[in-house]
Protein backbone atom coordinates (compact mmCIF):
# COMPACT_ATOMS: atom_id res chain seq x y z
CA UNK A 1 0.00 0.00 0.00
CA UNK A 2 1.33 3.40 -0.61
CA UNK A 3 0.98 6.19 1.22
CA UNK A 4 1.11 9.97 1.41
CA UNK A 5 1.56 12.28 4.87
CA UNK A 6 0.59 15.77 4.92
CA UNK A 7 0.92 17.97 7.98
CA UNK A 8 2.77 20.98 8.69
CA UNK A 9 4.41 20.08 11.17
CA UNK A 10 7.58 17.95 11.07
CA UNK A 11 7.63 16.49 14.17
CA UNK A 12 3.72 15.40 13.40
CA UNK A 13 4.88 13.94 9.72
CA UNK A 14 7.85 11.71 11.49
CA UNK A 15 5.83 10.08 14.19
CA UNK A 16 3.14 8.97 11.25
CA UNK A 17 6.34 8.03 9.34
CA UNK A 18 7.56 5.79 12.29
CA UNK A 19 4.19 3.84 13.11
CA UNK A 20 4.14 3.30 9.79
CA UNK A 21 7.38 1.35 9.14
CA UNK A 22 6.69 -1.08 11.60
CA UNK A 23 3.71 -2.12 9.45
CA UNK A 24 5.05 -4.51 6.20
CA UNK A 25 4.36 -3.89 3.02
CA UNK A 26 3.55 -0.02 3.30
CA UNK A 27 5.96 2.61 1.24
CA UNK A 28 5.52 6.36 2.15
CA UNK A 29 5.86 8.06 -0.97
CA UNK A 30 5.96 11.72 -0.53
CA UNK A 31 5.68 13.92 2.95
CA UNK A 32 3.97 17.13 2.08
CA UNK A 33 3.74 20.45 4.56
CA UNK A 34 0.48 21.76 3.17
CA UNK A 35 -2.06 21.45 1.28
CA UNK A 36 -1.10 22.61 -1.76
CA UNK A 37 1.80 20.56 -2.02
CA UNK A 38 -0.20 17.73 -1.12
CA UNK A 39 -2.42 18.66 -3.83
CA UNK A 40 0.30 17.79 -6.07
CA UNK A 41 1.45 14.55 -4.63
CA UNK A 42 -1.37 12.82 -4.76
CA UNK A 43 -2.13 14.12 -7.84
CA UNK A 44 1.58 12.47 -9.14
CA UNK A 45 1.76 9.85 -6.62
CA UNK A 46 -2.26 8.78 -6.99
CA UNK A 47 -1.24 6.98 -3.46
CA UNK A 48 -3.87 4.20 -1.71
CA UNK A 49 -4.24 6.17 1.37
CA UNK A 50 -3.52 9.27 3.48
CA UNK A 51 -2.85 10.56 6.52
CA UNK A 52 -4.19 14.32 6.52
CA UNK A 53 -3.93 17.56 9.12
CA UNK A 54 -6.86 19.78 9.37
CA UNK A 55 -5.53 23.06 10.35
CA UNK A 56 -2.56 23.73 7.28
CA UNK A 57 -1.69 26.85 6.23
CA UNK A 58 -3.30 28.61 3.59
CA UNK A 59 -5.94 26.07 2.53
CA UNK A 60 -7.01 23.79 5.63
CA UNK A 61 -7.28 19.60 4.77
CA UNK A 62 -10.98 20.01 3.66
CA UNK A 63 -10.41 22.40 1.19
CA UNK A 64 -7.72 20.22 -0.10
CA UNK A 65 -10.06 17.09 -0.69
CA UNK A 66 -12.65 18.51 -2.38
CA UNK A 67 -9.64 19.52 -4.99
CA UNK A 68 -8.81 15.85 -5.04
CA UNK A 69 -10.39 14.07 -8.46
CA UNK A 70 -9.94 10.67 -7.44
CA UNK A 71 -10.15 10.61 -3.82
CA UNK A 72 -7.42 8.07 -1.94
CA UNK A 73 -8.47 7.03 1.22
CA UNK A 74 -8.01 9.01 4.23
CA UNK A 75 -6.94 8.93 7.65
CA UNK A 76 -7.38 12.65 9.58
CA UNK A 77 -4.77 13.12 12.38
CA UNK A 78 -5.46 16.54 14.28
CA UNK A 79 -5.16 17.68 17.63
CA UNK A 80 -8.42 19.44 18.44
CA UNK A 81 -11.40 20.36 16.15
CA UNK A 82 -14.55 20.59 17.29
CA UNK A 83 -15.97 20.57 13.90
CA UNK A 84 -14.01 17.92 12.50
CA UNK A 85 -15.24 15.83 14.93
CA UNK A 86 -18.29 16.62 14.69
CA UNK A 87 -18.05 15.25 11.27
CA UNK A 88 -16.19 12.25 11.72
CA UNK A 89 -18.65 11.18 14.39
CA UNK A 90 -21.73 10.93 11.62
CA UNK A 91 -18.81 8.67 9.32
CA UNK A 92 -16.91 5.77 9.12
CA UNK A 93 -13.85 7.12 7.88
CA UNK A 94 -11.36 6.95 10.90
CA UNK A 95 -9.29 9.85 12.36
CA UNK A 96 -6.38 10.08 14.82
CA UNK A 97 -6.73 12.58 18.03
CA UNK A 98 -2.86 13.98 18.06
CA UNK A 99 -1.38 12.75 20.29
CA UNK A 100 -2.01 9.41 19.20
CA UNK A 101 -0.48 5.51 20.44
CA UNK A 102 0.63 3.18 18.18
CA UNK A 103 -2.11 0.64 19.84
CA UNK A 104 -4.79 3.21 18.42
CA UNK A 105 -2.90 3.96 15.00
CA UNK A 106 -3.01 0.05 14.19
CA UNK A 107 -6.60 0.00 14.91
CA UNK A 108 -7.02 2.79 12.34
CA UNK A 109 -4.70 0.80 9.91
CA UNK A 110 -7.04 -2.43 9.92
CA UNK A 111 -10.41 0.02 9.34
CA UNK A 112 -8.22 1.30 6.29
CA UNK A 113 -7.56 -2.96 5.06
CA UNK A 114 -11.42 -3.37 5.15
CA UNK A 115 -12.47 -0.09 3.92
CA UNK A 116 -10.52 0.70 0.58
CA UNK A 117 -12.01 1.84 -1.47
CA UNK A 118 -13.97 4.32 0.90
CA UNK A 119 -14.69 7.48 -1.18
CA UNK A 120 -18.28 7.39 -0.69
CA UNK A 121 -17.71 8.11 3.00
CA UNK A 122 -15.08 10.78 2.10
CA UNK A 123 -17.93 12.54 -0.03
CA UNK A 124 -20.18 12.73 2.77
CA UNK A 125 -17.50 13.65 5.00
CA UNK A 126 -16.70 16.69 2.85
CA UNK A 127 -20.23 17.57 2.84
CA UNK A 128 -20.45 18.03 6.09
CA UNK A 129 -17.28 19.53 6.72
CA UNK A 130 -19.05 22.32 4.05
CA UNK A 131 -21.50 23.23 6.17
CA UNK A 132 -19.22 24.18 9.20
CA UNK A 133 -19.82 28.00 9.82
CA UNK A 134 -15.23 28.21 8.98
CA UNK A 135 -15.86 26.48 5.69
CA UNK A 136 -18.46 29.16 4.32
CA UNK A 137 -16.36 32.20 3.77
CA UNK A 138 -14.43 31.14 1.16
CA UNK A 139 -14.34 28.68 -2.04
CA UNK A 140 -11.26 26.77 -3.06
CA UNK A 141 -11.14 26.28 -6.73
CA UNK A 142 -8.57 24.89 -9.37
CA UNK A 143 -7.30 27.60 -12.12
CA UNK A 144 -5.41 25.03 -14.05
CA UNK A 145 -2.22 24.15 -12.13
CA UNK A 146 -3.02 26.62 -9.63
CA UNK A 147 -4.98 26.39 -6.99
CA UNK A 148 -7.32 29.88 -6.20
CA UNK A 149 -9.11 31.11 -2.96
CA UNK A 150 -12.09 32.85 -3.56
CA UNK A 151 -13.28 34.58 -0.36
CA UNK A 152 -17.09 34.52 -0.38
CA UNK A 153 -18.05 38.03 -0.62
CA UNK A 154 -16.27 38.29 -3.99
CA UNK A 155 -18.37 35.76 -5.78
CA UNK A 156 -20.74 37.35 -7.66
CA UNK A 157 -23.21 34.83 -8.91
CA UNK A 158 -22.93 30.67 -9.27
CA UNK A 159 -24.22 28.77 -12.53
CA UNK A 160 -24.97 25.50 -12.54
CA UNK A 161 -23.47 23.64 -15.50
CA UNK A 162 -23.75 20.18 -16.16
CA UNK A 163 -21.98 18.21 -13.25
CA UNK A 164 -19.87 21.43 -12.35
CA UNK A 165 -20.87 24.93 -10.81
CA UNK A 166 -19.33 27.60 -12.35
CA UNK A 167 -18.20 30.75 -9.78
CA UNK A 168 -18.04 33.96 -11.57
CA UNK A 169 -15.97 36.83 -9.71
CA UNK A 170 -14.90 39.93 -11.12
CA UNK A 171 -11.80 38.33 -12.96
CA UNK A 172 -13.54 35.67 -14.82
CA UNK A 173 -15.67 32.39 -13.76
CA UNK A 174 -14.15 29.27 -11.99
CA UNK A 175 -15.59 25.39 -12.21
CA UNK A 176 -16.32 23.27 -9.00
CA UNK A 177 -17.07 20.45 -8.95
CA UNK A 178 -20.04 20.46 -6.48
CA UNK A 179 -24.18 20.17 -6.41
CA UNK A 180 -25.75 24.01 -6.42
CA UNK A 181 -27.60 22.05 -3.28
CA UNK A 182 -24.69 21.68 -1.54
CA UNK A 183 -23.98 25.84 -2.22
CA UNK A 184 -27.06 26.61 -1.62
CA UNK A 185 -26.93 24.64 2.04
CA UNK A 186 -22.99 26.02 2.77
CA UNK A 187 -23.17 29.72 1.89
CA UNK A 188 -24.36 32.57 4.16
CA UNK A 189 -27.98 32.03 3.46
CA UNK A 190 -28.36 36.20 3.98
CA UNK A 191 -26.32 37.17 1.23
CA UNK A 192 -26.66 34.31 -1.69
CA UNK A 193 -30.27 33.36 -2.60
CA UNK A 194 -30.98 30.89 -5.00
CA UNK A 195 -33.01 32.64 -7.27
CA UNK A 196 -33.75 30.06 -9.93
CA UNK A 197 -33.15 26.50 -10.15
CA UNK A 198 -29.66 27.44 -12.08
CA UNK A 199 -28.19 30.13 -9.96
CA UNK A 200 -27.47 31.36 -6.91
CA UNK A 201 -26.94 35.06 -6.96
CA UNK A 202 -25.02 37.67 -4.35
CA UNK A 203 -27.87 39.53 -3.08
CA UNK A 204 -25.33 42.61 -2.07
CA UNK A 205 -24.72 42.86 -5.85
CA UNK A 206 -28.45 43.34 -6.82
CA UNK A 207 -29.36 46.96 -8.40
CA UNK A 208 -33.25 46.14 -9.93
CA UNK A 209 -35.63 43.40 -10.22
CA UNK A 210 -38.00 43.95 -12.98
CA UNK A 211 -41.31 41.67 -13.97
CA UNK A 212 -40.61 39.61 -16.96
CA UNK A 213 -43.01 37.61 -17.91
CA UNK A 214 -46.51 36.56 -15.76
CA UNK A 215 -44.47 35.01 -12.65
CA UNK A 216 -40.62 35.40 -13.90
CA UNK A 217 -38.61 38.17 -13.27
CA UNK A 218 -35.22 39.89 -14.28
CA UNK A 219 -32.79 40.85 -11.69
CA UNK A 220 -29.79 42.99 -12.64
CA UNK A 221 -26.40 42.64 -11.27
CA UNK A 222 -24.60 46.06 -10.26
CA UNK A 223 -21.79 44.44 -13.14
CA UNK A 224 -24.62 44.54 -15.68
CA UNK A 225 -25.57 41.02 -15.82
CA UNK A 226 -29.39 40.04 -15.83
CA UNK A 227 -30.52 36.32 -14.32
CA UNK A 228 -33.50 35.39 -14.67
CA UNK A 229 -35.64 34.52 -11.19
CA UNK A 230 -38.21 32.34 -10.92
CA UNK A 231 -41.21 32.12 -9.07
CA UNK A 232 -40.20 30.49 -6.10
CA UNK A 233 -36.75 32.53 -5.87
CA UNK A 234 -38.92 35.54 -6.30
CA UNK A 235 -40.12 35.26 -2.80
CA UNK A 236 -37.43 34.15 -1.13
CA UNK A 237 -35.43 37.17 -2.83
CA UNK A 238 -38.60 38.79 -0.94
CA UNK A 239 -37.80 37.74 2.20
CA UNK A 240 -34.30 38.54 2.35
CA UNK A 241 -34.37 41.54 0.69
CA UNK A 242 -37.32 42.83 2.89
CA UNK A 243 -39.63 43.95 -0.19
CA UNK B 1 -33.61 40.25 53.60
CA UNK B 2 -32.55 41.38 57.40
CA UNK B 3 -34.80 43.10 59.59
CA UNK B 4 -34.07 45.43 61.80
CA UNK B 5 -35.58 44.13 64.99
CA UNK B 6 -33.07 41.29 64.32
CA UNK B 7 -30.82 43.94 64.88
CA UNK B 8 -29.03 43.89 68.34
CA UNK B 9 -28.02 47.16 68.60
CA UNK B 10 -31.28 48.58 67.74
CA UNK B 11 -33.02 46.04 70.60
CA UNK B 12 -30.51 47.65 73.09
CA UNK B 13 -31.14 50.98 72.19
CA UNK B 14 -34.76 50.40 71.43
CA UNK B 15 -35.52 48.92 75.24
CA UNK B 16 -33.38 51.38 76.93
CA UNK B 17 -35.78 54.09 74.86
CA UNK B 18 -38.62 52.51 76.27
CA UNK B 19 -36.76 52.21 79.87
CA UNK B 20 -35.96 56.12 79.72
CA UNK B 21 -39.39 57.19 78.63
CA UNK B 22 -41.30 55.22 81.29
CA UNK B 23 -38.89 57.07 84.04
CA UNK B 24 -39.32 60.64 82.49
CA UNK B 25 -43.24 59.97 82.28
CA UNK B 26 -43.29 58.61 85.61
CA UNK B 27 -41.44 61.68 87.07
CA UNK B 28 -43.79 64.00 85.42
CA UNK B 29 -46.87 62.18 86.73
CA UNK B 30 -45.71 61.80 90.35
CA UNK B 31 -44.93 65.92 90.36
CA UNK B 32 -48.53 65.94 89.01
CA UNK B 33 -50.40 63.82 91.22
CA UNK B 34 -47.87 63.51 93.89
CA UNK B 35 -48.91 59.78 94.00
CA UNK B 36 -45.76 57.85 93.30
CA UNK B 37 -46.55 54.03 92.78
CA UNK B 38 -49.96 54.60 90.35
CA UNK B 39 -48.18 57.16 89.01
CA UNK B 40 -44.90 54.59 87.58
CA UNK B 41 -47.88 52.32 86.99
CA UNK B 42 -49.35 54.66 84.92
CA UNK B 43 -46.06 55.67 82.98
CA UNK B 44 -45.10 51.94 82.27
CA UNK B 45 -48.39 50.76 80.48
CA UNK B 46 -48.71 53.50 78.47
CA UNK B 47 -45.15 53.60 77.24
CA UNK B 48 -44.56 49.81 76.91
CA UNK B 49 -48.02 49.87 75.03
CA UNK B 50 -46.68 52.71 73.07
CA UNK B 51 -43.12 51.20 72.62
CA UNK B 52 -44.76 47.58 71.42
CA UNK B 53 -46.97 48.64 68.84
CA UNK B 54 -43.72 51.14 67.53
CA UNK B 55 -42.23 47.49 67.45
CA UNK B 56 -44.71 45.76 65.61
CA UNK B 57 -45.21 48.63 62.95
CA UNK B 58 -41.07 48.29 62.53
CA UNK B 59 -41.43 44.88 62.32
CA UNK B 60 -43.62 44.94 59.41
CA UNK B 61 -41.46 47.10 57.70
CA UNK B 62 -39.49 43.79 56.80
CA UNK B 63 -42.20 42.00 55.18
CA UNK B 64 -43.43 45.63 53.50
CA UNK B 65 -41.96 48.98 52.25
CA UNK B 66 -44.07 50.72 49.35
CA UNK B 67 -41.63 52.37 46.48
CA UNK B 68 -42.45 55.34 46.25
CA UNK B 69 -43.79 57.49 49.11
CA UNK B 70 -41.91 55.76 51.75
CA UNK B 71 -42.29 58.94 54.62
CA UNK B 72 -46.27 59.50 53.81
CA UNK B 73 -46.55 55.35 54.55
CA UNK B 74 -44.44 55.99 57.93
CA UNK B 75 -46.80 58.96 59.06
CA UNK B 76 -49.98 57.00 58.37
CA UNK B 77 -48.98 54.05 60.41
CA UNK B 78 -48.27 56.76 63.21
CA UNK B 79 -51.43 58.18 63.27
CA UNK B 80 -52.71 54.57 63.14
CA UNK B 81 -50.23 53.66 66.19
CA UNK B 82 -51.27 57.24 68.23
CA UNK B 83 -55.69 56.19 67.27
CA UNK B 84 -54.60 52.57 68.83
CA UNK B 85 -53.09 54.40 71.91
CA UNK B 86 -55.72 57.23 72.41
CA UNK B 87 -58.38 54.34 72.61
CA UNK B 88 -56.61 51.44 74.44
CA UNK B 89 -54.51 52.98 77.29
CA UNK B 90 -57.34 54.31 79.00
CA UNK B 91 -59.11 50.89 79.02
CA UNK B 92 -56.16 49.36 80.28
CA UNK B 93 -55.87 52.41 82.72
CA UNK B 94 -59.40 51.68 83.69
CA UNK B 95 -59.01 48.42 84.47
CA UNK B 96 -56.18 48.83 86.70
CA UNK B 97 -56.50 51.90 88.59
CA UNK B 98 -60.08 52.27 89.05
CA UNK B 99 -59.71 51.26 92.52
CA UNK B 100 -57.08 54.13 93.57
CA UNK B 101 -57.38 57.56 94.13
CA UNK B 102 -54.83 58.22 91.24
CA UNK B 103 -57.08 59.97 88.58
CA UNK B 104 -55.24 62.39 86.57
CA UNK B 105 -55.12 60.19 83.40
CA UNK B 106 -59.02 60.67 83.38
CA UNK B 107 -58.57 63.97 82.32
CA UNK B 108 -59.81 64.76 78.52
CA UNK B 109 -56.93 66.59 77.39
CA UNK B 110 -54.61 64.04 79.01
CA UNK B 111 -56.26 61.86 75.94
CA UNK B 112 -54.82 64.05 73.36
CA UNK B 113 -51.69 64.28 74.80
CA UNK B 114 -51.53 60.17 74.70
CA UNK B 115 -52.08 60.67 70.98
CA UNK B 116 -49.57 63.35 70.02
CA UNK B 117 -47.11 61.21 72.08
CA UNK B 118 -47.39 57.84 70.51
CA UNK B 119 -47.12 59.76 67.36
CA UNK B 120 -44.80 61.11 67.95
CA UNK B 121 -42.71 58.53 69.06
CA UNK B 122 -43.87 56.24 66.06
CA UNK B 123 -43.04 58.20 63.65
CA UNK B 124 -39.06 58.63 64.91
CA UNK B 125 -38.47 55.25 65.50
CA UNK B 126 -40.31 54.44 61.68
CA UNK B 127 -37.89 56.86 60.19
CA UNK B 128 -34.50 55.58 62.19
CA UNK B 129 -35.77 52.12 60.87
CA UNK B 130 -36.63 53.94 57.19
CA UNK B 131 -33.05 55.10 56.82
CA UNK B 132 -31.69 52.04 58.44
CA UNK B 133 -33.52 49.63 55.63
CA UNK B 134 -32.60 52.21 52.44
CA UNK B 135 -28.98 52.26 54.18
CA UNK B 136 -29.00 48.22 53.83
CA UNK B 137 -30.76 48.18 50.08
CA UNK B 138 -27.82 50.59 48.96
CA UNK B 139 -25.31 48.32 50.60
CA UNK B 140 -26.47 45.23 48.68
CA UNK B 141 -26.86 46.93 45.36
CA UNK B 142 -23.21 48.22 45.47
CA UNK B 143 -21.81 44.75 46.80
CA UNK B 144 -24.01 43.01 44.29
CA UNK B 145 -22.29 45.58 41.46
CA UNK B 146 -18.89 45.14 42.35
CA UNK B 147 -19.59 41.73 42.22
CA UNK B 148 -20.76 41.26 38.95
CA UNK B 149 -17.89 43.61 37.41
CA UNK B 150 -15.43 41.27 39.33
CA UNK B 151 -17.05 38.58 37.46
CA UNK B 152 -17.05 40.06 33.87
CA UNK B 153 -13.61 40.65 34.31
CA UNK B 154 -12.82 37.12 35.41
CA UNK B 155 -14.80 35.83 32.63
CA UNK B 156 -13.40 37.51 29.77
CA UNK B 157 -10.14 36.86 31.69
CA UNK B 158 -10.85 33.06 31.51
CA UNK B 159 -11.92 33.56 27.97
CA UNK B 160 -8.69 35.13 26.87
CA UNK B 161 -6.84 32.24 28.22
CA UNK B 162 -9.08 29.48 26.64
CA UNK B 163 -7.79 31.02 23.25
CA UNK B 164 -5.96 28.53 21.58
CA UNK B 165 -4.70 26.71 24.27
CA UNK B 166 -6.01 23.19 23.61
CA UNK B 167 -4.82 23.30 20.07
CA UNK B 168 -1.31 24.49 21.51
CA UNK B 169 -0.81 21.99 23.96
CA UNK B 170 -2.33 18.33 22.23
CA UNK B 171 -0.24 19.64 18.89
CA UNK B 172 2.98 20.19 21.69
CA UNK B 173 1.90 16.95 23.39
CA UNK B 174 2.21 15.07 20.06
CA UNK B 175 5.48 16.74 18.87
CA UNK B 176 6.61 14.77 22.15
CA UNK B 177 4.96 11.65 21.40
CA UNK B 178 7.40 12.23 18.13
CA UNK B 179 11.00 13.18 20.14
CA UNK B 180 10.48 10.43 22.66
CA UNK B 181 10.95 7.87 20.06
CA UNK B 182 13.88 9.54 18.17
CA UNK B 183 15.65 12.15 20.76
CA UNK B 184 14.96 11.20 24.54
CA UNK B 185 16.55 14.37 25.45
CA UNK B 186 14.86 16.70 23.31
CA UNK B 187 11.46 15.51 24.36
CA UNK B 188 12.36 15.52 27.68
CA UNK B 189 13.22 19.65 27.04
CA UNK B 190 10.11 19.72 25.61
CA UNK B 191 8.31 18.35 28.69
CA UNK B 192 10.15 20.97 30.77
CA UNK B 193 9.61 23.81 28.25
CA UNK B 194 5.46 23.06 28.58
CA UNK B 195 5.31 22.29 32.07
CA UNK B 196 7.33 25.87 32.84
CA UNK B 197 4.70 27.42 30.44
CA UNK B 198 1.53 26.02 32.02
CA UNK B 199 2.69 27.11 35.29
CA UNK B 200 3.27 30.49 34.39
CA UNK B 201 0.09 31.19 33.06
CA UNK B 202 -1.30 29.37 35.43
CA UNK B 203 -0.20 31.65 38.49
CA UNK B 204 -0.66 34.59 36.82
CA UNK B 205 -4.29 34.16 37.82
CA UNK B 206 -3.69 35.41 40.83
CA UNK B 207 -1.75 39.03 40.90
CA UNK B 208 -3.27 41.17 38.32
CA UNK B 209 -0.10 43.43 37.04
CA UNK B 210 3.58 41.67 35.91
CA UNK B 211 6.64 43.27 34.66
CA UNK B 212 7.15 42.93 31.20
CA UNK B 213 10.55 41.02 32.54
CA UNK B 214 7.83 38.25 33.93
CA UNK B 215 5.72 38.23 30.85
CA UNK B 216 8.54 37.80 28.27
CA UNK B 217 9.69 35.12 30.25
CA UNK B 218 6.22 33.80 29.33
CA UNK B 219 6.55 34.65 25.63
CA UNK B 220 10.13 33.29 25.04
CA UNK B 221 9.02 29.84 26.68
CA UNK B 222 6.10 29.86 24.12
CA UNK B 223 7.92 30.66 21.42
CA UNK B 224 11.08 27.72 22.16
CA UNK B 225 8.04 25.56 22.30
CA UNK B 226 6.85 26.71 18.78
CA UNK B 227 9.88 26.70 17.31
CA UNK B 228 10.21 22.80 18.13
CA UNK B 229 7.03 21.95 16.82
CA UNK B 230 7.91 23.89 13.31
CA UNK B 231 11.54 23.92 13.62
CA UNK B 232 13.41 26.57 11.52
CA UNK B 233 10.87 27.91 9.50
CA UNK B 234 9.82 30.11 13.04
CA UNK B 235 12.76 32.67 13.70
CA UNK B 236 11.57 35.43 16.15
CA UNK B 237 13.16 38.99 16.99
CA UNK B 238 12.80 40.44 20.33
CA UNK B 239 13.61 43.71 20.95
CA UNK B 240 13.17 45.01 24.79
CA UNK B 241 15.35 48.13 25.88
CA UNK B 242 16.82 47.09 29.42
CA UNK B 243 14.44 50.65 30.44
CA UNK B 244 11.17 48.74 30.07
CA UNK B 245 11.73 45.52 31.31
CA UNK B 246 10.41 46.71 34.96
CA UNK B 247 7.28 48.01 33.37
CA UNK B 248 4.47 47.27 34.51
CA UNK B 249 1.36 45.66 32.41
CA UNK B 250 -1.56 43.01 32.77
CA UNK B 251 -1.32 39.85 33.18
CA UNK B 252 -1.49 37.81 30.02
CA UNK B 253 -1.99 40.41 27.47
CA UNK B 254 1.14 40.23 25.68
CA UNK B 255 0.40 36.92 25.33
CA UNK B 256 -2.65 36.52 23.29
CA UNK B 257 -1.24 39.50 20.87
CA UNK B 258 2.17 36.74 20.02
CA UNK B 259 -0.32 34.00 19.83
CA UNK B 260 -2.39 35.51 17.39
CA UNK B 261 0.99 36.61 15.53
CA UNK B 262 1.66 32.68 15.68
CA UNK B 263 -1.83 31.74 14.41
CA UNK B 264 -1.65 34.22 11.49
CA UNK B 265 1.98 33.88 10.54
CA UNK B 266 3.14 30.44 11.29
CA UNK B 267 0.03 28.43 11.43
CA UNK B 268 -1.22 30.69 7.75
CA UNK B 269 1.68 30.26 6.10
CA UNK B 270 4.54 28.40 4.39
CA UNK B 271 7.52 28.85 4.12
CA UNK B 272 10.08 31.02 6.93
CA UNK B 273 7.77 33.23 9.01
CA UNK B 274 9.90 36.11 11.24
CA UNK B 275 7.80 37.55 14.89
CA UNK B 276 9.05 40.70 15.81
CA UNK B 277 8.34 41.89 19.38
CA UNK B 278 9.14 45.57 20.10
CA UNK B 279 9.31 47.51 23.46
CA UNK B 280 9.70 51.46 24.45
CA UNK B 281 9.04 53.15 27.29
CA UNK B 282 7.93 56.74 26.29
CA UNK B 283 6.81 59.06 29.03
CA UNK B 284 4.85 57.73 31.61
CA UNK B 285 3.68 54.65 29.43
CA UNK B 286 5.21 51.33 27.65
CA UNK B 287 4.45 50.79 24.02
CA UNK B 288 4.61 46.98 22.76
CA UNK B 289 4.50 46.43 19.53
CA UNK B 290 4.35 42.45 17.61
CA UNK B 291 4.14 41.89 14.12
CA UNK B 292 3.77 38.97 11.72
CA UNK B 293 3.40 38.53 7.74
CA UNK B 294 0.25 37.13 7.16
CA UNK B 295 -1.17 35.71 3.93
CA UNK B 296 -3.33 37.80 1.41
CA UNK B 297 -6.17 35.62 1.56
CA UNK B 298 -6.57 34.98 5.04
CA UNK B 299 -6.64 38.88 4.85
CA UNK B 300 -9.64 39.08 2.33
CA UNK B 301 -11.26 36.58 3.93
CA UNK B 302 -11.31 37.39 7.67
CA UNK B 303 -11.62 41.42 7.36
CA UNK B 304 -11.67 42.16 11.10
CA UNK B 305 -9.43 42.14 13.68
CA UNK B 306 -11.11 39.42 14.93
CA UNK B 307 -12.23 38.37 18.74
CA UNK B 308 -8.31 38.61 20.08
CA UNK B 309 -7.57 42.08 19.39
CA UNK B 310 -11.21 43.25 20.58
CA UNK B 311 -11.17 41.84 24.24
CA UNK B 312 -7.90 42.85 24.31
CA UNK B 313 -8.96 46.32 23.44
CA UNK B 314 -11.89 45.58 26.03
CA UNK B 315 -9.62 44.51 28.85
CA UNK B 316 -7.46 48.05 28.31
CA UNK B 317 -9.97 49.72 28.29
CA UNK B 318 -11.54 48.15 31.65
CA UNK B 319 -8.23 48.62 33.34
CA UNK B 320 -7.27 52.45 32.13
CA UNK B 321 -10.54 53.61 30.67
CA UNK B 322 -9.16 54.69 27.50
CA UNK B 323 -10.35 53.62 23.90
CA UNK B 324 -7.00 54.54 21.86
CA UNK B 325 -4.69 52.08 23.39
CA UNK B 326 -4.82 49.42 20.74
CA UNK B 327 -3.84 49.91 16.77
CA UNK B 328 -2.71 48.03 14.15
CA UNK B 329 -0.90 49.04 10.91
CA UNK B 330 -0.36 46.80 7.62
CA UNK B 331 2.29 47.49 5.64
CA UNK B 332 2.91 45.20 2.50
CA UNK B 333 2.84 41.91 4.14
CA UNK B 334 3.83 42.66 7.38
CA UNK B 335 0.87 43.04 10.11
CA UNK B 336 1.47 45.06 13.38
CA UNK B 337 -0.38 45.41 16.57
CA UNK B 338 0.90 48.20 18.77
CA UNK B 339 -0.28 48.49 22.39
CA UNK B 340 0.29 51.21 24.72
CA UNK B 341 -0.10 50.49 28.86
CA UNK B 342 0.02 53.69 30.98
CA UNK B 343 2.08 53.30 33.80
CA UNK B 344 -0.85 53.75 36.56
CA UNK B 345 0.43 53.90 40.16
CA UNK B 346 -2.68 52.21 41.76
CA UNK B 347 -2.88 49.34 39.58
CA UNK B 348 0.53 48.11 40.77
CA UNK B 349 -0.45 46.77 43.94
CA UNK B 350 -3.73 45.50 42.45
Amino acid sequence: MNIIIIDDEPLAQSIVAEYVQTIPNIQILATCSDGFEGLKAIQQYKPDLIFLDIQMPRINGFEMLELVEHKPAVIFTTAFDEYAIKAFEANAIDYLLKPFSKERFDIAMQKVSKQIPNTVGTEVLLQHAALQPQQQNRIVVKDGHKIKIIPTVQVHFLEASDDYVKIHIAEGSFLKKKRMAEFEASLDAQMFVRCHRSFIINTQLITRIDLHEKDSYIVTLSTGKQLPVSKSGYIKLKQILGI
Amino acid sequence: MSSITGDKNFRYVFICCTIVWIGIRGLILYNISGDAAPAFIDAAISSILIFSTCFLLVNNMQYYLPKTKKLGYILVLSCLVGIINFAIQPLLLQLILSNTNYNIWQLPSMRYIRFIESFMISACIGFWALLWYVKKDQEALMSHQSETEQLAKDAELFMLRQQLQPHFLFNSLNSISALTGSQPDKARHMIQQLSDFLRSTLKKEEKRWHTLQDELYTIQLYLDIEKVRFGHRLQTEIEIPESCTQLFLPALLLQPLVENAIKHGLYSLTGNVLIHIAAAAVSNELHISVSNPFSADEQQVSQGTGFGLSSIQRRLFLLCGRHDLVSTTQHESIFTVKIIIPQIHEYYNY
